[in-house]
């Protein structure tokens, strides 16, 4: 049996305070890929950002050298109207990564509070709520963003709303189970009996402790939906046709397909590197929030 | 058993009910009256009055839905707008077996590179073999599948002219010409579901070989080819089973997208050329197609789950 310490020792039991790395950047040292990735994703976003500073050319202006191959003028050649691709694919950055970024948070916040709404109060209101979800939750997102652009029809603005809308049953489910947890701890039940009201409980209690998961979905489905994006915008569902995204140029790309390999290429690569850089970065958010990967929607 | 099935395909029924009901209404709801959007070819106000009047488009909207549930649940889908008024279900009828061969070759593709790769890189975990695995499904994830296919054209069939770029050759043609057409489609739509399941059973294999009846296995002698194959692997499939079933759904996703890149006249490019064409019949008729591909495919794999793990008793 230990013996007990004196009150007045215990600050010995303290641990020294020294200048300690926060964990989350040692995590970062440690993990190569996770750096790897953020440090691409702050070029893209900065490159993106300072598209008119940072692409070589004009992204619509037209040349008279069409279709021509990469070389030390045009790294990544030029496209049938002499458009440097290296600018068109920079500018590309913009809306892939608007949409992205866009699309997820404006899922968080309805499937959210659809999900709070539906674990805190329960009843026909959960019923209602997670019957729709369920629907939704038989179809892959992808299918659920094309019924909805059939729905809407074609266009930047509707393909923003269809993305959103079929990423929403992640969210919703996530914050649902997630209320359920933590509505039964002692911290809530402590508020509620304090005289906390619903919503104070829901935004000051519940939703801050069940933000780890949520951030680690978040960033999955940007990956998602910068995917999704693209393939709407490459099968002619997403924005006019005269503005650069990666899926249109690759889209366009189809009827120079043996004559200009580049065009086919290198958007490709664009988006593959940026999908690539966040399952890295979001891999690293699982485990510095330790957050299982079963809680997680695995599905796209 | 019997009871379970029923109450499965009764919940299948109503799952694919309430798609067309949403869809239906969701299509009328949206301002653009897709009714005129049907009949705008036809310049003439009589004889649009006529045709409205003849395909009920006077009516109000639930009595039209009315009419229409009746007529799908008799398997008349209606009429393209477009052309000829080619019916709906004869387009379906066309489309459906190049999608299906898609999809499954897509899914044999996956199976033949996941399985291998899954099983060599739990047994060897930590090799470079693994690492190496693990970062060719990372890749394989980040790739958006019509990229693939449009790569996989440049490589094989503009630069070394092996494989034809475009297009699709019935079963019925022989083997060889539909597999030609098809490898490249199925390939670039199998590989980011391949790294799914090879994720998933390089876990499942893990959690497997760390078991009591693994060390019993192998304390009785067995070789460890038989340990690893027969006792581990067998067991290690169910939890794959599950995320096959997803990744089923994906591939049917990976089709509707990948049949527009290679021109295959499946159900994804009916679909898209019918949202693009606003073709709402033809739209309606995709939709609710693509949605039972579904909801069946969960239905099986539910079911197929009892055969794997007899453990799993359903009620």
């Amino acid at each position: 049996m230990a013996e007990p310490v004196p009150l007045s020792d215990l600050s010995a039991l303290a641990v020294p305070r020294r200048r300690k790395r926060p964990r989350w950047l040692k995590l970062l040292l440690v993990d190569r890929r996770a750096l790897i990735g953020l440090i691409v994703l702050v070029i893209l976003v900065v490159g993106a950002l300072l598209a008119p500073y940072v692409s070589p050319a004009n992204p619509d202006s037209m040349m008279f050298d069409m279709l021509s191959a990469p070389s030390w003028h045009h790294p990544f050649g030029t496209d049938d109207l002499g458009r440097d691709l290296l600018s068109r694919v920079i500018y590309g950055a913009r809306v892939s990564l608007f949409v992205g970024v866009v699309t997820v948070l404006s899922s968080m916040l309805l499937g959210v509070v659809m999900g709070v709404l539906a674990g805190y109060y329960g009843g026909w209101l959960d019923t209602v709520i997670m019957r729709y979800i369920d629907l939704q939750w038989a179809f892959p997102n992808f299918i659920i963003a094309v019924y909805l652009v059939a729905v809407f029809g074609a266009g930047l603005s509707n393909v923003i709303i269809a993305v959103a809308l079929a990423f929403l049953d992640d969210f919703a489910r996530l914050a649902r189970s997630m209320v359920l947890t933590i509505r039964e701890r002692d911290y809530v039940e402590a508020a509620r009996a304090l005289g906390a009201s619903d919503l104070r409980l829901m935004l000051r209690h519940i939703l801050p402790n069940s933000l780890a998961p949520l951030i680690v979905q978040a960033t999955v489905s940007v990956s998602y939906a910068i995917l999704a994006e693209a393939g709407l915008s490459f099968l002619g569902l997403g924005v006019k046709a005269s503005t650069p995204t990666w899926g249109l140029i690759l889209s366009d790309a189809r009827s120079f397909i043996s004559r200009a390999w580049w065009l086919g290429i290198f958007p490709g690569v664009a988006i593959m590197v940026t999908v690539l850089s966040i399952n890295f970065f979001g891999d690293y958010l699982r485990d510095l929030f330790d957050v299982r990967e079963t809680a997680v929607a695995e599905k796209s | 058993m019997t009871t379970y099935l029923l109450k499965r395909v009764v919940a299948a029924i109503v799952v694919m009910w309430a798609v067309a009901t949403l869809v239906f209404f969701m299509l009328r709801a949206v301002p653009g009256d897709p009714l005129q959007a049907m009949l705008f070819d036809i310049g003439d106000p009589s004889a649009v009055a006529v045709l409205r009047h003849k395909y009920g488009l006077d009516r109000p909207v639930y009595v039209q839905y009315g009419l229409w549930m009746w007529n799908v649940a008799h398997g008349d889908f209606g009429a393209s707008i477009y052309g000829s008024r080619v019916p709906v279900v004869v387009i379906i009828r066309e489309a459906l077996p190049r999608t299906m061969s898609l999809a499954m070759l897509a899914f044999v593709i996956a199976m033949a590179i996941a399985v291998p790769a899954g099983i060599i890189s739990a047994v060897r975990k930590n090799s470079a073999l693994d690492h190496g695995f693990t970062f060719a499904a990372f890749l394989g994830l980040s790739m958006p599948d019509f990229w693939l296919g449009i790569v996989l054209i440049i490589v094989f069939a503009v630069h070394l002219r092996w494989l034809p770029a475009i297009g699709y050759a019935p079963l019925s043609d022989g083997f060889w010409p539909w597999f030609k057409h098809l490898i490249l489609p199925a390939t670039a739509i199998g590989t980011a579901f391949s790294a799914i399941l090879a994720r998933m059973i390089r876990s499942s294999m893990l959690e497997v070989m760390n078991m009591d009846f693994i060390t019993v296995a192998r304390s009785k002698g067995l070789i460890e080819n038989r340990v690893v194959m027969k006792h581990a692997f067998r067991n290690a499939l169910i939890p794959v089973v599950t995320v096959t079933g997803i990744a089923f759904a994906l591939l049917m996703a990976g089709a509707v997208v990948v049949e527009n890149v290679f021109a295959i006249k499946g159900l994804g490019r009916v679909l898209i050329q019918g949202i693009l064409n606003r073709d709402y019949p033809v739209v309606q008729g995709a939709i609710l197609v693509v949605s039972a591909i579904f909801v069946a495919t969960n239905l099986v794999v539910d079911v197929l789950y009892t055969f794997i793990d007899p453990r799993i008793r359903l009620r």
